[in-house]
């Protein structure tokens, strides 16, 4: 599949945006942001708010015909991307609510149900963004609930890690933060290491399959275009083998071991530098991951134009 | 009413008229233009509803060629229509015709992701996603006459290799042929259950060879002779070298 940068950016940043809410959200009730007073909470809260609005303005760049995306919360019933425009929309009602509690009411059970609820669509929101590509059967790296779960684990990660430097910024206590960090980290990079093994054995449909010539070998004549179509372009793209398996390896250095080193080695007392550090690392980490998880996606279409498996 | 294609590889001789006529059909009809890019330059490209793509099935020398047109299945359990956000994609009740409603379609292009036959091709200068129609704006055309009330694919093939019908019909022509000649779905086991069938290409005995025979002079007394005397020629002085 074509890596879009716009789509990159938006489920990177917005999965970062609302990790630093739902962790925020819950932040009070779990004792994860111990000490900050209402206006640090809240603006916390507004950086989270401008990274989840950056994330999705930057969707609506890949989109032929903006003019039209209103319309997308029609099919709510059957559509993924129906879901999550109708959950992204009416989580900000709900976010402004709760950071306008907070700021003038600070700690009242108004304000923590408010920020608990936020936190459930938090998560709603990036299950939503995963199934989008989950529920597609025509490409079998994605058809798998590994790929919702992987979205809201680098979701929770980033969030953690940048709530955790915001926190430490403040110097405000963030050892309990960055040990959540710590942990959601081990078990996301478990996840995509099962992930890569995974969408390693050999399985779906085939070119013999494709065509209905199951007893005999079948190979590409003739693709019958004499230049780029649209599925070429969309459906085409490749990553040279040896360029993934490095890729593959600069994504878990950058996202898990890099920062899970630096914020691990030293969990009492984190400095601001590790943290910014850890951050940096693990943001160019998920775009690295999340661009991969584009290029290694093989569409069945290409089995019409020549590949023998996906 | 279940309308649909059933297509021939056996007698497909890949011609691309049936794409070339639905391209033709099409850019003037109700979803066109079928936008092109680049047309008189150096790689031209654009929409199209139906590509055929050419095949080698099994090897020498038992191979064969087998050109296979595609275009929308119309499936009954059609994904692009359930994964699109905006209503814009659509399968009528009436007869299962899959299309998009170039009004409400937002260019997301998930209905061509979910679509595992590339049928669904966005036109980057509308911005809207265009597909096969089944020719809905020509098979319900009162203002034409009866045989022509059928696809412009199927009705432009030159070796009868395409039928337009009516599958819920067990008597009509589709249904019919696909009982007899083992119509089949493609890429079943991804369950979208496609309209569309193709008929494979028929089972025939290998064709007859002749044993070579002698030239016909070697059979009369004089050639008899003649080939003798060329032996004696082409043997003398073997045994000296």
């Amino acid at each position: 599949m074509h890596p879009a940068l716009s789509v990159i950016f938006f489920t990177v940043t917005a999965g970062a945006g609302y990790g630093v809410l739902f962790l925020l959200g819950i932040g009070r009730l779990s004792g994860l942001t111990p000490g900050a007073s209402p206006d640090q909470l809240t603006t916390m809260g507004i950086v989270g708010l401008v990274l989840v609005t950056a994330g999705l303005l930057s969707s609506t760049l890949h989109l032929a015909n903006p003019k039209n995306a209103w319309r997308s919360f029609v099919r709510f019933r059957t559509s993924w991307l129906s879901r999550e425009a109708v959950f992204a929309v009416l989580f900000y009602p709900l976010c402004l609510a709760w950071l306008a509690s907070d700021w003038f009411t600070g700690n009242t059970t108004m304000t923590n149900v408010l920020g608990f609820v936020t936190a459930v669509f938090c998560i709603i929101i990036l299950v939503c963004t995963g199934m989008i590509y989950a529920s597609l059967k025509t490409i079998r790296q994605w058809h798998t609930a590994l790929t919702p779960v992987n979205f809201v684990l680098l979701g929770l990660l980033l969030g953690a890690l940048i709530l955790g430097f915001m926190l430490v910024s403040q110097s405000l206590p963030a050892s309990r933060l960055v040990f959540v960090a710590l942990c959601v980290g081990v078990i996301a990079g478990l996840s995509k290491i099962i992930y890569f093994y995974w969408i390693g054995q050999p399985a779906g449909p085939s070119i013999n399959t494709a065509l209905g010539f199951t007893r005999a070998t079948v190979r590409l004549l003739d693709v019958g275009h004499s230049s780029d179509t649209f599925h070429n372009k969309e459906f085409g793209f490749q990553v040279d083998k040896v360029k993934l398996i490095w890729l593959r390896a600069i994504s878990l250095i950058l996202l898990f071991i890099l920062p899970l080193l630096l914020i691990g080695g030293v969990l009492g007392s984190v400095g601001i530098a590790t943290l910014l550090v850890a951050v940096i690392s693990a943001y160019i980490g998920v775009f690295v991951e999340r661009w991969l998880f584009f290029a290694e996606a093989r569409h069945v279409v290409n089995l019409y134009h020549g590949f023998q498996r996906t | 009413m279940k309308l649909g294609l059933v297509i021939d590889l056996d007698t497909c001789v890949g011609c691309h008229a049936c794409a070339v006529a639905c391209k033709q059909w099409n850019t003037s009809g109700t979803t066109g233009p079928l936008t092109d890019y680049d047309p008189y330059g150096e790689n031209p490209s654009g929409v199209w509803f139906n590509r055929i793509r050419h095949f080698e099935v099994d090897n020498y020398p038992n191979n064969k060629t087998v050109n296979v047109p595609m275009s929308c299945m119309h499936c009954d359990d059609a994904a692009c229509v359930t994964v699109c956000p905006t209503g814009a994609s659509y399968k009528r009740e009436e007869d299962g015709i899959v299309l998009v409603d170039q009004s409400k379609c937002m260019g997301c292009n998930l209905c061509a992701w979910a679509c595992p036959y590339g049928a669904r091709e966005l036109d980057e200068d509308a911005g809207v996603m265009k597909k096969c129609t089944l020719c809905v704006d020509r098979i319900y055309d009162e203002a034409l006459p009866k045989e022509e009330r059928q696809p412009a694919c199927v009705m432009t093939c030159p070796t009868n290799a395409r039928f337009f019908g009516d599958f819920d019909d067990p008597n009509s022509e589709v249904s019919t042929l696909v009982r007899e000649r083992s119509g089949y779905a493609m890429m079943p086991e991804v369950g979208y259950n496609p309209v569309n069938k193709y008929l494979p290409p028929r089972q025939r005995p290998k064709a007859p060879t002749v044993e070579k025979k002698e030239p016909a002079s070697s059979q009369s007394l004089i050639g008899k002779w003649m080939k003798r005397q060329k032996d004696a020629f082409n043997d003398y002085g073997k045994g000296a070298r």
